[in-house]
């Protein structure tokens, strides 16, 4: 059990991974499958041999399971849970919503796909992480435009997406260029969070409603604002996908082909298997995972890292960065990661430069003021783990045999202050001795 | 004829009454030290309240790394993210005295530890305060005065308030250091010597480096020059003593490097040098008028006086117009809530808000110097009798003192040894006069009192011997009293005789000042009476009213002795469960003790230095949960610690604070304002109190579950059930809380992991019930940081 590597942030605190701590491999190794029966084993099985020849352990259960545990003994059996039952009113065994969320913010990756017919257990999961689910238990993404051309006319609900997110980092390097076949609920987010992400969009004229039924009133959700596929970063960077259709991962969608409506091209094969793979590499860890090691600073000239600096003190900052590969940490370059030298507000703001090895530095001056400064390190970029560096150090004023003994423009000063001594010594003399 | 025996006779007396009078100093000392050792035998050996442990922990500093790492001392450990440069900020006195005690205990392989010193540092100059005392006093009326008001200083309760074992603060020292510099600033004035005008500027130098309060100094002895000039008692001596005070004093106070250039720049010094100026055209005026003729001065007066006039006006006007310049007309606040003082509670809630800024009661007058407020008059009196310049000094003295004494009661302790030092001289002249009338109507005595008149003070010593003997034990003294007053009363018949004898002219002068032999002896009777009664009192207020140490307290109630130690309770928690770096949030009263006694980093504390930064802490205190949490955040605050006072009755806890706390932060973020916080005008916790009161983040660290305390949740300070009794707390945890429930700290939640969804509105009843009480029993598990 001890070999298993646990996964972990760096940044996150977690002090509860006694034994199997290791931040080292953030990559999930072991993964719970819950499902609704195991036909979706066989009717899901790319998807699923795509994370097994990728190294992961999947463990397949019944989500209704009598003996369903994630943890025990306070440790967390898996790494990672995806939960394709999106039948299910309750989960069998000790697992409930709130183990699930537990789960999550214990660091873990977490997988769910909706469906129509979605339970209000997984409705509330998806709520809890920020992701709304129309209120409609009926209703289901439909798009009179962008729907994906079939044998028969059918009404319009499954949807061949192609609004995806501009991130290299979360859905790979090589762009998709055929569209993700989708058919099932959508959800929306709050414009505020800013922990949760859409991965796939809806079209302009996409809207939510029971297809089977007339539109009575309009409906609630259109338009862009809807989000088919959506990912939470948690702020301990643990990873949720939130996908309002199951079938998105089935094989049926991942093999067929696809032709958008209005458009002549027809593709051979779906944007389905590389947009779920490459969305389930960044949802296990596998890429866009950071971490920053060696934070130094020191004065200039020196090398030893001082407890406390001095006011005007010019001093060298410097931190590695690494991002994960999957398999190995790899040197993170870019060109703005900046640090910040702050007390309530930042006093120095200066960008990094970087060596291309990983390591980032730079130069600068403390300020003319005294006080408990940090050096701040703030790096939130679009699908990396958010690095938050913070070391705190004093700066101190100048000691009293630190300023200047003589200064040019007291030398009046000092002239008047020796002529009086001069001129008074004088004068004692002359009205002792000189009756 | 008789003289020489009779000199050889006074000398001897002369002799056994030197030699008599050191025995009791040294006896005045012992009981000046021990009177203060109440707070070590009833408690421990603990530094006591607030401040102490501030000089405390900055004398362990020193101690440990030397004077000049003390003076370049920048703590990052207060005020934080501020820090604070305590070298520069503090007085240095007190801290080099007792850290030159340790190393000199230390270098006598007296291996005492700093607590230890720091602890008998006061009780012991208390001693030594009585003993400069004596000299004062001495310079004014003679020994019998110095005696009785160091025997009276020596346990004046206002003083042992300030000075009681492990009162380790700065008045402790500064007391001594003020009577002292007065004590040579009237022996020079005395003698014209140099030598004790130089050790006064040292002394003054002292007195700097210890209290704020040197201030008073600095214009008191000026006011008295000034004094002395308008009355036309200029002399060359009182040049002596005041010129090179100014001079040098002002030059050494410039050295200390919390005063600094302050010492020329604010107006609490200019006084000294207007009255330097002064000093300067009188001086030179007398030295004019002995080289010319009457005549020719009197041309010269005028035309001085007119040229005098002009450049006075000009530089008046430029002195006036470089004052008006500055907002605060470049008095310090402190210094201002004096001359005016409503000043603090109308522009500086900081200053009023500490309860010894506050003006005294007419009761603490009787409580803090007991009988001296009634002889107090008959000194003036006295020292009128005959008027010199040392007697002057010390009417001037007690005038300005009552002033300040009314205007604050932390003043109260300039007030104590002008107050010891008047009623020394007046017991003294009162004893003098009755034993003098008594000893006139004796026959058995009548021989010496032909040389009595030479040697007053030695008999004056003798008696007053005696009264520091009645203080001490009134009781026996008060038979020897009885027994002299029934031999009196026998030879009532052979008195008349008597006194019809003399013929001398001195001895019928003195027989005008004779009183009545009755009247006398009852006098005397009343009068020591009188001195037991301040006795009493005074050992009463050592014991009971001042040596409690704040941090331990104690009750009594009708099964016994209870100790509620829960400050140290709370603060020792704090040292063991908590990062070295983590920050302590609370009001600044608790600065100095957290620094001190738990070694966390706090945001203010009890040197109020930056009024922004309380007001900030101020209103998170008295915003609603989530503000507060946002500024506390902002902070790097990790713990909020509160006292709470409701389930014992600790009446000056948090909440009876809290005004305060609103009326600081209102005063510099005015979306906080006072009203919200006060029904109708009146602070209330009850059910009738206002839902911003009810919502403070005060309210609610304060009172969280303390319904579960006695179900009603009843406070026993503000004697009433509170007005909101459970709430939930959502950004704060509660993670310690002491025995008494006095200090509760609380751990501010992290932001949450996730950011929630709106929660759903149309949800089917039952299932929305069940999902709900699953989130509810799931949020409260769910920590990740935990």
């Amino acid at each position: 059990m001890a070999k298993f590597l646990f996964f972990i942030t760096f940044v996150s605190l977690l002090p509860l991974f006694g034994s199997s701590f290791s931040s080292e491999n953030p990559t999930d190794r072991r993964i719970l499958v819950l499902l609704d029966d195991f036909a979706i084993k066989s009717s899901h099985s790319i998807f699923f041999k795509t994370l097994q020849t990728r190294g992961f352990e999947l463990d397949f259960k019944l989500a209704d399971d009598p003996k369903l545990t994630l943890q025990r003994y306070g440790q967390y059996l898996y790494d990672g849970l995806i939960i394709f039952s999106p039948t299910i009113e309750r989960f069998g065994g000790s697992l409930d919503l709130a183990a699930v969320l537990d789960f999550v913010d214990s660091g873990h990756d977490l997988i769910v796909a909706a469906d129509a017919s979605a339970s209000d257990l997984i409705r509330d999961i998806a709520t809890e992480c920020g992701v709304e689910f129309d209120e409609d238990p009926t209703a289901v993404v439909i798009d009179h435009t962008s729907y994906a051309v079939s044998e028969t006319e059918g009404d319009h609900t499954l949807i061949a997406g192609d609004d995806f997110i501009q991130s290299d980092v979360i859905l790979g390097r090589k762009i998709i260029e055929t569209p993700v076949l989708f058919q099932g609920v959508g959800h929306t987010l709050n414009p505020a969070n800013n922990l949760v992400l859409k991965v796939l969009s809806a079209s302009p004229s996409a809207y939510s409603a029971n297809p089977k039924s007339k539109l009575s009133t309009p409906p609630s959700l259109t338009g862009s604002t809807i989000s088919l596929v959506s990912v939470v970063q948690a702020r301990n960077n643990a990873r949720v996908l939130i996908s309002g259709s199951l079938s998105l991962f089935s094989n049926r969608f991942l093999r067929s082909g696809v032709q958008k409506a209005g458009s002549s091209i027809k593709f051979e094969k779906s944007g389905n298997e590389l947009f779920v793979t490459e969305l389930s590499k960044w949802i296990f860890h596998e890429r866009g995972h950071l971490k920053a090691v060696n934070v130094r600073h020191h004065k200039v000239g020196e090398s030893d890292e001082p407890a406390i600096y001095r006011i005007n003190d010019d001093l060298e900052y410097s931190v590695e960065v690494y991002e994960w590969s999957g398999s190995s940490w790899e040197p993170y370059t870019a060109d703005d990661v900046q640090v910040q030298f702050y007390m309530m507000s930042p006093y120095v703001l200066k960008t990094l430069s970087t060596d291309g090895k990983g390591r980032y530095f730079t130069t600068f001056k403390v300020p003319d003021v005294y006080g408990v400064f940090q050096f701040k390190v703030e790096y939130q970029r679009l699908g990396y783990t958010s690095l938050s560096l913070s070391k705190q150090i004093p700066v101190r004023p100048f000691k009293h045999n630190e300023y200047e003994r003589f200064i040019t423009t007291a030398f009046p000063y000092y002239g008047a202050s020796f002529s009086t001594m001069a001129g008074f010594f004088i004068f004692t003399m002359v009205y002792l001795y000189n009756k | 004829m008789e003289v020489p025996e009779n000199g050889k006779s006074a000398s001897l007396r002369h002799a056994f009454g030197n030699v008599f009078c050191f025995f009791i100093l040294l006896l005045i000392g012992v009981l000046a030290f021990s009177i203060r050792l109440f707070s070590v035998i009833k408690y421990e050996s603990v530094i006591h309240e607030f401040d102490p442990y501030f000089n405390y922990r900055v004398t362990q500093y020193l101690t440990k790394k030397g004077i000049y790492e003390f003076w370049n001392w920048f703590d990052d450990r207060t005020w934080y993210p501020l820090g604070r440069v305590i070298g520069g900020t503090v007085y240095p006195g007190l801290t080099l005295t007792a850290g030159s005690i340790w190393r000199l205990l230390n270098s006598l392989n007296i291996p005492l530890s700093v607590e230890t010193v720091c602890v008998f540092t006061a009780p012991i100059f208390s001693a030594i305060a009585a003993w400069a005392t004596y000299l004062l006093t001495k310079e004014v009326k003679g020994t019998g005065a110095g005696l009785t008001a160091a025997a009276l200083l020596a346990m004046v309760p206002s003083y042992i308030s300030r000075s009681v074992a492990g009162s380790y603060d700065n008045e402790a020292v500064a007391i001594f250091a003020l009577i002292f510099t007065f004590y040579l600033y009237v022996k020079t004035l005395n003698t014209g010597s140099l030598f004790y005008a130089t050790l006064n500027a040292l002394s003054y130098f002292y007195m700097v480096c210890s209290w704020g309060g040197y201030t008073f100094i600095i214009n008191l002895i000026p006011m008295h020059v000034l004094l002395c000039i308008v009355t036309g008692r200029y002399s060359p001596r009182l040049y002596i003593a005041y010129a090179p005070l100014v001079v040098l004093g002002t030059l050494l106070a410039s050295l200390v490097p919390v005063v600094g250039f302050n010492a020329v720049m604010t107006s609490e010094h200019f006084a000294s040098f207007l009255v330097f100026i002064i000093i300067h055209v009188v001086a030179f005026v007398y030295y004019i008028k002995g080289l010319l003729s009457p005549k020719m001065f009197k041309v010269a007066v005028a035309l001085v006086v007119s040229v005098g006039m002009v450049v006075c006006c000009a530089v008046v006007a430029v002195l006036v117009a470089l004052v008006a310049s500055s907002p605060t007309k470049g008095w310090s606040g402190r210094s201002l809530s004096l001359l005016d003082p409503t000043y603090a509670s109308k522009y500086i809630p900081i200053i009023a808000s500490v309860s010894e800024h506050q003006p005294p009661t007419w009761p603490s007058y009787f409580m803090d110097i007991n009988v001296l407020a009634f002889l107090v008059p008959a000194g003036i009196i006295a020292c009128f009798l005959p008027l010199s310049d040392a007697s002057s000094f010390v009417v001037l003295y007690i005038v300005t003192s009552v002033y300040f004494s009314g205007v604050m009661v932390r003043l109260m302790l300039v007030l104590a040894p002008a107050a010891c030092i008047m009623s020394g001289i007046a017991l003294s002249e009162a004893f003098d006069v009755l034993t003098r009338s008594v000893k006139f109507q004796l026959p058995g005595v009548s021989g010496n009192s032909q040389s009595g008149a030479g040697d007053t003070t030695s008999r004056t010593v003798d008696t007053q011997s005696d009264m520091v003997k009645t203080e001490k034990e009134p009781p026996t003294d008060r038979t020897e009293d009885t027994t002299k007053e029934r031999t009196s009363k026998k030879k009532k018949k052979k008195e008349k005789e008597h006194v019809e004898k003399p013929s001398l002219k001195s001895q019928i002068q003195k027989r005008l000042l004779v009183l009545p032999l009755e009247a006398s002896v009852i006098a005397l009777l009343l009068l020591v009476l009188l001195g037991g009664v301040y006795v009493i009192h005074c050992v009463w207020a050592a014991a009971e009213a001042y040596s409690a140490p704040s941090i331990v307290l104690t009750s009594h109630s009708h099964d016994g002795l209870h100790v509620f130690d829960d400050f140290r309770e709370a603060y020792a928690w704090l040292r063991h469960n908590t990062e070295v770096d983590d920050k302590v949030a609370s009001w600044w009263d608790y600065g100095y003790q957290t620094t001190a006694m738990a070694n966390r980093t706090v945001i203010v504390d009890n040197n109020t230095w930056n009024n922004t930064h309380i007001a900030t802490v101020g209103t998170a205190m008295s915003s609603p949960e989530k503000a507060a949490w946002e500024i506390f955040n902002s902070l790097d605050v990790k713990y909020v610690l509160v006292v709470f006072g409701g389930l014992v009755g600790y009446p000056s806890d948090d909440i009876n604070k809290f005004l305060w706390m609103v009326r600081i932060g209102g005063g510099v973020f005015p979306h906080i304002k006072e009203p919200d916080y006060l029904r109708d005008g009146q602070y209330r916790i009850d059910s009738q109190a206002t839902p911003t009161m009810l919502n403070c983040l005060m309210y609610k660290l304060a009172y969280y579950r303390f319904v579960e305390t006695d179900g009603k949740g009843f406070d026993r300070v503000r004697r009433t059930e509170i007005g909101k009794k459970h709430f939930k707390l959502t950004h704060f945890e509660e993670v310690f809380t002491t025995h008494h429930w006095m200090m509760r700290i609380y751990k501010l939640k992290p932001p949450k992991n996730r950011i929630r969804g709106k929660a759903k509105k149309s949800k089917s009843s039952s299932k929305g019930s069940t999902a709900a009480s699953l989130k509810q029993s799931g949020r409260r598990k769910r920590n990740p940081w935990h």
